[in-house]
């Protein structure tokens, strides 16, 4: 299983995301500079990290979204490779129009810090095969802009779609219908802004994301 | 040639931005403001004979995310 891990100036969650794949499967990820053109032959996941690529200029994720690298992960996205972006991760998939909406500044205004209760909406998707359709999971937030927002037709169609992976239990950031994760068309790209490679190990506090990271490999070893 | 671009939220798009303006403004004792929008100006310097197509397509591609916000060009002289 290959598995790889974008790098921006800015980003600060790289190393553990790194550390999340290679807990699970046992491999390191390649580092991939946004500077690279090239992503590992046959790639099989992607991860796209948080932090506050090219200090959130312009809008957050925007300066990354068009940085020479994402070229390199539409297309392996294209190809079926798995991606996950968390954070500022999802910010970069949506201004990279891998995944449609915006991430707008919190309803509150405020810089937002603490675990939330999620649930899980499809337990059907590659990434969250390893939850119960309805389950209650906790993972930490840590975002200044999570507040999701598309139009009421792309909404509508995310949710009829069963593309929204991840809900908010409670009102958190402003998010429309609490949409806290959504996957793409075809279920091979998923944008969160809850951090689930921040609870792995007993040693977080917490595990729920574990399974996360779990699942993703298990199907990618499955399927190779 | 130089180019102003103007980006503003659509409108239904919250802007909190505008509320923490619009309630900093009522705390200096002005009552009359009915709500505030904030926005972007961006200045461009560009080589003489850029087109207009060129303009627009930098909105489009970085400088706007036309999901949420409106551009406007601004050319001066």
């Amino acid at each position: 299983m290959k598995s790889a891990v974008i790098v921006f100036p800015g980003s600060n969650c790289d190393r553990d995301l790194a550390t999340a794949f290679e807990a699970m499967s046992g491999s390191k990820p390649a580092m991939i500079w946004h500077r690279d053109t090239e992503l590992p032959d046959d790639i099989d996941l992607i991860g796209v990290p948080g932090g506050f690529s090219y200090g959130d200029y312009l809008r957050s994720g925007a300066m990354a979204a068009r940085s020479p690298v994402m070229q390199a992960v539409a297309k392996a996205a294209e190809r079926g490779a798995y991606v996950l972006g968390i954070c500022n991760g999802f910010q970069v998939l949506t201004e990279s129009g891998l995944l449609p909406g915006a991430l707008l500044r919190n309803a509150g205004g405020h810089f937002i810090c603490r675990d939330v209760p999620l649930t899980v909406e499809n337990a059907q998707s590659a990434f969250t095969s390893r939850y119960g359709a309805g389950e209650s999971v906790i993972f930490p937030v840590a975002h200044h802009d999570g507040n999701y927002f598309a139009d009421p037709e792309t909404l509508d169609r995310l949710e009829g779609e069963g593309r929204v992976a991840l809900r908010y239990a409670e009102s958190v950031n402003g998010s429309a219908r609490n949409i806290a994760g959504i996957l793409n068309e075809a279920g091979n790209v998923l944008g969160m802004m809850p951090h689930p490679e921040r609870v792995i190990e007993a040693a977080h506090g917490k595990t729920d994301g574990r399974r996360l990271f779990e699942g993703l490999v298990e199907g990618l070893l499955a399927r190779a | 040639m130089k180019a102003r671009i103007f980006v503003t939220l659509k409108g239904g798009v919250l802007d909190p931005q505008g509320k923490a303006i619009h309630h900093a403004l009522e705390g200096l004792g002005f009552s009359g403001v009915n709500d505030v929008r904030a926005g972007k100006l961006i200045e461009l310097d560009l080589a003489d004979g850029t087109s207009d197509e060129d303009i627009d397509a930098m909105c489009r591609k970085l400088l706007a995310n036309t999901v949420i916000e409106n551009y406007r060009i601004e050319k001066v002289a």
